[in-house]
């Protein structure tokens, strides 16, 4: 029996990282299943017909690219601007920690609560109504702390030799950070924001009373109006339709585009770092 | 923001029967708003989620940092960065078309949207954090003490439970806390999964309401500036507060990891 124990304790914890590949495959494994046959062409060109029974779900498509490219707008710039300063220019000091500490947490607050921030804030305090450009707010403050935190970590990576070396060549401070360090922090910072994107380009709650909206007969994309999101929808399709068994299929297809959409985000996000990776 | 709605509530609703209460019920002609139920059902399908999760991830930490060659790993981490990828709406949808009726057959229940149905969707979603920051953890004991520990004799499974694992336990700590704090504060999955009944929890098999779902159902309906569109803003609050406190405790864990690592 003594023979057999190594085994059986390897076995236990390999069971249970087998659970956890398994958890992935059972996920991806229904809804791509279920999920290619409504996978046509005409479900993604095409709007819903028939009281969203049939017909595609474009709108849906395009409001989630419109949406995670305002994200990216607002949260990119500022949050890689911040992370500069708090890396390159801000003295290590108990106002420097606080803040720190602040956008750490600020990560880990729910997202639902960025929603009723948002609605208070944007829709509510700046007269926005409920928009694309309040609920690409919303998501951009909510992306803000994560790139912030990637960046971060990608300036922290370049050696200090680097900048030393720069500053002794006579580059000033501001010339050694935008001519030196920032060229080779980019891969890295690039791979934060592409992978902060997709979890924006997944969120459902802090979109649901910035601007969100089941059916936009015609997406116009204008900034002021209500818009159609992918992961709203597939909620809508699963939970709210009267006609819950028919529209299955429809919620199927929904869920696969979302899950490529956030899974190409991803792949380029790693792509972008294996290639940097390569070239150190 | 949050606070000027919360005291706009509380001049209204006395802060007892909002702590004591054991009705949500903002609709009905007296309106209650007592957070109990709402609060005990979070409690409920959190407790649940780390009682699937923790087990789980700490044996994949362990299995990735100490017995996977090269190889496996490089299949293994991406595996849990997709599973980490993948939208918490659609991991609700799972709960409603696969997992729900499954929990149905089982327990020969005429739905199975409850408390376990959330749970186990809330433990899938927090595994991705816990087993990386749990791995991080394993893999920054010192060499060292695995080699003393062989030094006496032990065998590899004495080493992983003996020594390694309580050498890293601050950092398993911090990252079971960075789990609850997400599972605490996921909306969509709980709110598609767990059947939102809104009575106070009766248990696994029963439908719960949590305060993410709470918020997510009602804000939608209510009237701006009404005294139940400020209680909305009160939980918001209180989850905030509950967020915070788990990820500061996380933190001091990570803090006081970095510290005894240095030493």
């Amino acid at each position: 029996m003594k023979k057999f124990t190594p085994i059986l304790e390897w076995g236990s914890l390999l069971f249970t990282t087998g659970i956890v590949c398994f958890f992935l495959v059972v996920i991806l494994w229904d809804i791509i299943s279920k999920g290619a046959p409504s996978l046509t062409w005409e479900f993604v060109s095409a709007l819903p017909t028939a009281g969203m029974t049939k017909g595609g779900i474009l709108p849906a498509i395009i409001g989630t690219v419109l949406l995670t490219l305002i994200t990216a707008i607002v949260a990119a710039p500022f949050g890689i601007s911040c992370a500069i300063y708090l890396n390159e220019y801000a003295s290590d000091n108990w106002l420097t920690r606080i803040i720190r500490a602040s956008i750490r947490n600020l990560a880990g607050v729910p997202s639902i609560i960025y929603g009723l921030f948002g609605l208070a804030l944007f829709v509510q305090g700046l007269q926005m109504g409920t928009s694309l450009l309040a609920a690409g707010l919303t998501l951009g403050l909510l992306s803000l702390p994560y790139i912030i935190i990637t960046t971060e970590e990608a300036l922290r990576r370049i050696p200090a030799s680097t900048r030393e070396a720069a500053l002794g060549v006579g580059a000033t401070e501001l010339e050694s950070i935008r001519d030196v360090v920032l060229p080779s922090a980019i891969p890295g910072i690039l791979t934060g924001v592409v992978l902060t994107l997709s979890r924006a380009a997944g969120e459902t709650a802090p979109i649901l009373f910035t601007g969100v909206a089941f059916y936009i007969n015609n997406p116009s994309g204008y900034l002021n109006q209500e818009f159609m999101a992918l992961p709203y929808h597939l909620y809508m399709l699963s939970t709210q339709h009267q006609a819950i068994e028919q529209v299955r299929p429809l919620a199927y297809g929904t869920s696969l585009v979302l899950i490529i959409v956030v899974f190409l985000l991803n792949l380029s996000a790693f792509y972008i770092r294996y290639k940097h990776n390569k070239n150190d | 923001m949050l606070l000027w709605n919360t005291v706009a509530f509380f001049l209204k609703v006395k802060p007892i029967d909002f702590i004591t209460g054991t009705q949500w019920n903002p609709s009905a002609s007296k309106a209650r708003y007592g957070i109990l139920p709402l609060l005990v059902s979070t409690s409920l399908v959190t407790f649940g989620a780390m009682a699937i999760a923790i087990p789980l991830s700490i044996g994949t930490a362990a299995f990735l940092s100490e017995y996977a060659g090269k190889k496996l790993k490089n299949i293994l981490k991406p595996v849990i960065e997709m599973l980490a990828a993948v939208p918490s709406v659609a991991i609700g949808f799972l709960g409603i078309v696969v997992l729900g009726p499954g929990i149905a057959h089982l327990t020969r229940q005429s739905n199975g949207l409850n408390a376990l149905n959330g749970a186990i969707l809330l433990a899938v979603m927090a595994l991705p954090t816990i087993i990386t920051v749990a791995e991080d953890a394993i893999n920054g004991v010192p060499k060292s003490y695995n080699e003393a520990s062989y030094g006496v004799g032990a065998s590899k499974w004495q080493t992983l439970t003996k020594v390694t694992i309580p050498a890293a336990a601050p950092g398993i700590l911090a990252a079971v806390m960075l789990g609850v704090g997400r599972a605490i504060g996921e909306t969509m999955t709980v709110l598609m999964a767990t059947g939102n009944a809104s009575s106070f929890p009766k248990g696994f098999f029963h439908s719960v309401r949590t305060i993410t779902a709470t918020i997510a159902i009602e804000m939608g309906e209510v009237p701006y500036q009404t005294t139940h569109y400020y209680a909305l803003f009160a939980i918001a609050a209180v989850l905030f507060l509950i967020t915070l406190i788990v990820n500061l405790i996380g933190e001091h864990f990570v803090n006081k990891y970095k510290k005894y690592q240095e030493a």
